[in-house]
């Protein structure tokens, strides 16, 4: 009876969220990339279906033959999109890169707080994961503004003349990327760095190494898994991101996810924009398996 | 030897001022007089009055809270069982696909998801609304339940359910007695994890709502794209203000529960 009921119980535990994962992750997808393979209709939904359940087997098989790649080709025609794609993974590698060198200090720093107060900074760094990111990219306006509240304190304290142009521009995109994503590199990093055996970099030492060499030589190294989980974080968001370029990046600025949207909402050429999507997911494949790996290392090495 | 030095204290507290700076600045900035959020004019609430007579913002307000509250629920159930299976059951046929779309939807780009669930309610011919921005919240943010849980399990003593069972306890009751009491600080931050991603979220939001379900941030960001307002300053305030009073009961509850363990702890040792 137990054993039947235990089975029962594993089964649903299993196969509820199975179910709806596959149902509401899985076949999205698949769906996206069999309208990418359609062709624009003024209709309702706006594209012509490449194929209906109604088909049959022999109807499906039929169509096949239909596919349109003409969606793929286009894109790669229009400049537009090639250089949307480029440059969305330019500045995110960028951003990137900026929140590790800016995270680093912060996570070591925190990691070699008195333990007594590190649970507090942690806190601390959580916290503004917590507010709405909408508003903190929304709190960046109001002072990267060429009449902004940071150009007011720059000509105030008299370092420059005359305000500098940061809103519109892609260091805009830049500032709201790091200041957005920095928690998700610092809480990685600090637990890699917490972990590490002080008496280690002590030894080092003792045995005349100095300090920034034994940082290289020893920390770094063994934080490594930190701050690939922390990069994988930040870049692959990154990548896709709407809100950030849509707000505090100018009407030149590409990015992928902001001409996803444009094409979606504003043309309403849903096909294409599916195209667009099914490219994007196929560059973030490689680093989102790297993620996932690294992932299930954790969880192995945790269990 | 642990010297915590100059240079590690300078880069604390550099990087709290410049992730606590913005923030700051546009609480300031809701209680400022001028329409200018830029110019200080001296304090004045008048921005929450009119935010509280802003019937729009209200009634987003209303369908956000509403659809924060049931797909949190729903996501925890979902992502805790999902924790479960993923920490006991090791080996079941399709594990791989399985943890895969678990950890996806994390990093997942939101404008995929967003497209992507779309297009799914289209073909299935399902009216977007309040239904469908449910669904897709409860989607993205059980993955986010099922990793704050799935940590927890992972540090859990398996030997004290074992022992319920042993002692004929079914699987549901043992995980209802035994293991729900110890994951339950997890599955209670997973929830409010979940609960502040849905109040947050704007793009999946924009693609899978509808006429009559517009969410907070689709409005707040509307609103955005005309200007910078006092009147969002003030919106902002209190979500974070929300957010914080949420924060800061969560943390007196766990640090409570800490010290009643500890208690308990040391009774059972003295009793011995």
């Amino acid at each position: 009876m137990s054993k039947l009921g235990s089975a029962i119980f594993s089964r649903l535990v299993i196969i509820i969220p199975y179910a709806w994962l596959l149902f509401f992750f899985l076949v999205p997808f698949l769906i996206v990339f069999r309208i990418s393979l359609s062709t624009t209709a003024i209709a309702q939904p706006p594209y012509e279906p490449v194929f209906a359940l109604a088909d049959g087997l022999s109807g499906i098989w039929a169509k096949i033959g239909e596919f349109s790649f003409d969606n793929f080709v286009w894109l790669t025609e229009d400049a537009l999109y090639l250089n949307a794609y480029l440059s969305s993974v330019w500045i995110a590698g960028v951003s990137t890169l900026a929140t590790l060198l800016i995270g680093y200090p912060i996570a070591y720093g925190m990691a070699q707080a008195p333990r007594s107060l590190r649970p507090t900074l942690l806190m601390l760094v959580i916290l503004p994961f917590w507010t709405s990111f909408l508003i903190r990219v929304y709190a960046w306006i109001a002072i990267l503004k060429p009449e902004g509240l940071l150009n007011q304190f720059l000509i105030g304290t008299g370092i420059i003349d005359s305000p500098l142009i940061i809103l519109g521009t892609n260091w805009a995109i830049y500032i709201g990327i790091v200041y957005s994503y920095l928690p998700f590199m610092v809480l990685p990093l600090y637990s890699a760095l917490e972990k590490m055996d002080n008496t280690l970099i002590e030894a080092a030492q003792d045995l005349g190494c100095p300090q920034i060499t034994a940082f290289w030589k020893i920390t770094f190294p063994l934080s490594l898994p930190g701050v690939v989980a922390g990069c994988m974080l930040v870049f692959i968001p990154a990548v896709g991101e709407f809100v950030i370029p849509d707000l505090l990046g100018g009407s030149q600025t590409l990015m992928i996810g902001k001409t996803l949207w444009n094409e979606f909402n504003a043309n309403r050429d849903w096909p294409v924009s599916a195209a667009v999507a099914t490219i994007l997911l196929l560059i973030l494949v490689v680093p989102i398996v790297f993620f996932q790996n690294a992932q299930a290392k954790a969880e192995e090495q945790g269990r | 030897m642990n010297t915590w030095s100059r240079f590690n204290i300078v880069s604390v507290v550099l990087g709290f001022a410049f992730l606590y700076l913005p923030i700051v600045l546009l609480v300031v900035f809701s209680f400022n007089e001028s329409k200018l959020v830029t110019v200080w004019a001296g304090f004045s609430t008048k921005w929450y009055v009119s935010l509280f007579n802003n019937r729009g913002l209200m009634d987003a307000a209303w369908v956000t809270i509403r659809v924060a509250l049931l797909s949190a629920t729903i996501a925890t159930v979902l992502g805790t069982m999902a924790a479960l299976a993923l920490t006991r059951y090791t080996r079941f046929r399709g594990r791989l696909l399985f943890s895969g779309m678990v950890y996806a939807p994390l990093v997942m780009p939101e404008v995929i998801t967003g497209l992507s669930l779309l297009l799914l309610f289209v073909a299935i011919g399902l009216d977007r609304g309040f239904v469908t921005v449910t669904l897709a919240h409860i989607t993205f943010s059980m993955c986010f339940v099922t990793v704050v849980v799935q940590s927890r399990l992972l540090s859990f003593d398996r030997s004290i359910e074992e022992a319920a069972m042993d002692l004929g306890a079914t699987p549901v009751r043992t995980f209802l007695e035994v293991t729900l009491p110890v994951i339950a600080p997890a599955v209670l931050s997973g929830w409010m994890l979940a609960l502040t991603l849905s109040l947050d979220d704007l793009v999946i939001a924009s693609f899978t709502s509808g006429p009559g379900a517009t969410t907070l941030p689709m409005k707040i960001y509307s609103q955005v794209r005309l200007g910078v307002t006092p009147e969002i300053n003030a919106a902002c305030t209190i979500l974070i203000g929300l957010v914080a009073i949420g924060v800061i009961i969560a943390s007196i509850m766990t640090k409570r529960r800490e010290v009643q363990r500890q208690r308990d702890e040391q009774a059972a040792i003295a009793g011995r």
